[in-house]
């Protein structure tokens, strides 16, 4: 009996030890987090000039400036008001198309050569360590650079216009997309590969009829989402001067055309909205194929 | 690969061979996917002609503009411009820091109100969500230049405009991982006489913590990233210096800050990936 009760006491007393211990090393993890984060806090105050008047400055300031965006209701009727609220409509139109058309078509070109770099860096079909080494990195500076930068650079470079936007978003999308398509790449059966090997496949044919009915519907399926994002882009990279309707939203913030802004920001809403939707059926309408196959 | 190609090395049993009809592609599905075909290419087509793809003049000057300046880009120098250019990328970070900080702040409790089993109201719900939609279909660099007119040039505008956007699709992200809490573990706690705060404190926030911290540590992390152009438009930070640069052609510069740029968003890429493990203990899998 006492030598259990002993072990007993025994077994309570560690478990009391590890407990302070884990209990210490706790307290001394929240301390050091803590403190860091309360370092980080009062640097970013200090550099971000932030200051409790001034929140309250910018939040009522933001709702007074939301107000004034908003048309005002002159009393000659509905209809007579939206008239005058969309006056541009026509223009404003041209130029949400002509944003669409610069997403498409950087989200073509990037995904023709994102198509083109990802089999080599997938590390499953290239044994060579280097050849999937360069790859990556090239498509990881094509994606770590924001896309607005490469618009600064290229619109100095081919000038003002849509041109610079399209090859913008375009060598942005080559790195989003490559890095994706070789991760599906990685993830595919390895089964149709070995046989198209086995019968004499050299690299192009294993890539063509092993690895690309495989991952065909995934592509398309990305290749449709970064279509989502890019017209989100396509409609700010304006405000540099690489097309798209950022350029009149730009110049209509700038000058304080209030009903404008808020005119033009609501078809840019319901655009990007639209196009979601359209593109969320197609996906899900691939996915389904893929599915039942 | 044509079916002619194929024939001959086909096994007279293959079913291919003996019932070609039942194997042939439809004649209406040929003639749609023909189409289909077509008008992708006639599309492309017009949208290279439409962006200015075919005005071959240009695209030589511009190429070998960008050729010229290529060349100026290296070897980058910052040229005795050190100090104020990590001065410009702490404000980058602070921005990206304390927008993040505010939105999370906020968005916490909105999102505990946009779930639909904490307020089962269907109007509230409803209009709230469709708030939060419209409010992230607004780009970050619109609500940073919408900012600047209201609060005036600066890092405080960027922090406002991170903090509004994120807001929208924080809010979002958190009433969703409330709305897929195990209720077995809200009814243990309100079986206790818990009142309706104290359910949401013992039920509801543990559960979601995780989720929660871990979803706004990855907006840190690409946070980080939009900082870096807002001073485009004028809201402070790295992106300022960076557009300043391009505009009086000082190349090597430019391509210092860019490389500046990526340094420091790999370094918070890192860090961040790092904690995010921590606190949900796993591996994200996410990119």
């Amino acid at each position: 009996m006492t030598s259990m009760t002993d072990g007993a006491d025994e077994a309570v007393s560690r478990f009391e030890a590890t407990r302070v211990a884990a209990e210490r090393v706790r307290r001394r993890q929240t301390l050091v987090f803590g403190g860091l984060f309360a370092l980080a806090f009062a640097a970013s105050v200090h550099v971000g000039e932030v200051r409790p008047d001034r929140l309250v400055e910018g939040i009522g300031g933001l709702f007074n400036y939301i107000d004034r965006t908003l048309p005002k209701a002159t009393g000659d009727g509905l209809i007579a008001d939206a008239r005058e609220w969309y006056w541009g409509l026509g223009r404003w139109l041209l130029m949400l198309f002509d944003t669409v058309v610069i997403a498409f078509l950087a989200t073509t070109i990037g995904a023709a050569i994102g198509f083109a770099l990802c089999f080599a860096a997938s590390r499953n079909l290239v044994r060579n360590g280097l050849i999937v080494f360069a790859s990556r990195r090239l498509l990881e500076i094509a994606r770590a650079v924001p896309e607005l930068v490469y618009a600064l650079i290229f619109v100095f470079a081919f000038g003002i216009g849509p041109l610079a936007g399209v090859l913008a978003i375009a060598i942005h999308t080559i790195g989003a997309l490559g890095k994706l398509f070789s991760e599906v790449n990685e993830n595919i059966d390895t089964k149709p590969i070995e046989g198209i090997r086995a019968v004499g496949g050299n690299w192009f044919q294993v890539v063509r009829y092993g690895v690309v009915p495989q991952v065909l519907p995934n592509f398309v399926s990305y290749s449709l989402l970064r279509f989502e994002i890019n017209v989100r882009s396509a409609a700010i990279i304006g405000f540099v001067g690489a097309g798209g309707i950022g350029q009149e939203l730009y110049l209509v913030i700038r000058q304080f055309i209030y009903a404008d802004i808020s005119a033009l920001v609501i078809l840019i809403v319901l655009t990007v909205s639209a196009i979601d939707l359209v593109c969320e059926r197609l996906r899900h309408r691939l996915i389904g194929q893929e599915s039942l196959r | 690969m044509s079916d002619a190609t194929h024939a001959p090395s086909r096994h007279p049993m293959d079913p291919r061979t003996a019932y070609p009809q039942v194997f042939a592609v439809p004649a209406l599905q040929r003639l749609r996917n023909r189409v289909m075909v077509v008008a992708i290419a006639g599309a492309l087509a017009f949208a290279l002609w439409w962006t200015g793809f075919f005005d071959l003049e240009r695209l030589v000057t511009g190429s070998s503009k960008l050729g010229w300046l290529l060349q100026f880009m290296f070897p980058p120098a910052h040229n005795g411009w050190l100090g104020e250019f990590s001065l410009a990328l702490a404000e980058t970070l602070a921005m990206a820091f304390f927008g993040t900080l505010l939105a999370f702040v906020i968005a916490v409790p909105v999102g505990f109100l946009g779930a639909k089993n904490v307020i089962p109201n269907w109007l509230f719900h409803f209009s709230l969500r469709r708030t939060l939609d419209g409010i992230r279909g607004v780009d970050t660099l619109i609500w940073a230049l919408i900012f600047v007119n209201v609060v005036g040039l600066g890092p405080f505008a960027g922090i406002l405009a991170i903090a509004v956007a994120d807001v929208g699709v924080l809010s979002k992200l958190f009433a969703e991982a409330i709305e897929n809490v195990d209720r077995r573990q809200i009814e243990g706690v309100r079986a206790t006489g818990a009142g309706r705060v104290q359910t949401m404190r013992f039920g509801i926030l543990p559960q979601v913590l995780p989720v929660i911290l871990s979803n706004t540590l990855y907006f840190f992390e690409s946070n980080t990233r939009s900082a870096t152009i807002l001073g485009v438009v004028g809201a402070g930070g790295i992106g300022q210096q960076l557009s300043d640069r391009i505009r009086v052609n000082n190349w090597d510069e430019v391509m210092f800050i860019v490389l500046m740029i990526l340094a420091t968003v790999y370094v918070i890429d890192i860090v961040s990936r790092q904690l995010r493990v921590r606190i949900i203990g796993r591996q994200d899998t996410r990119p």
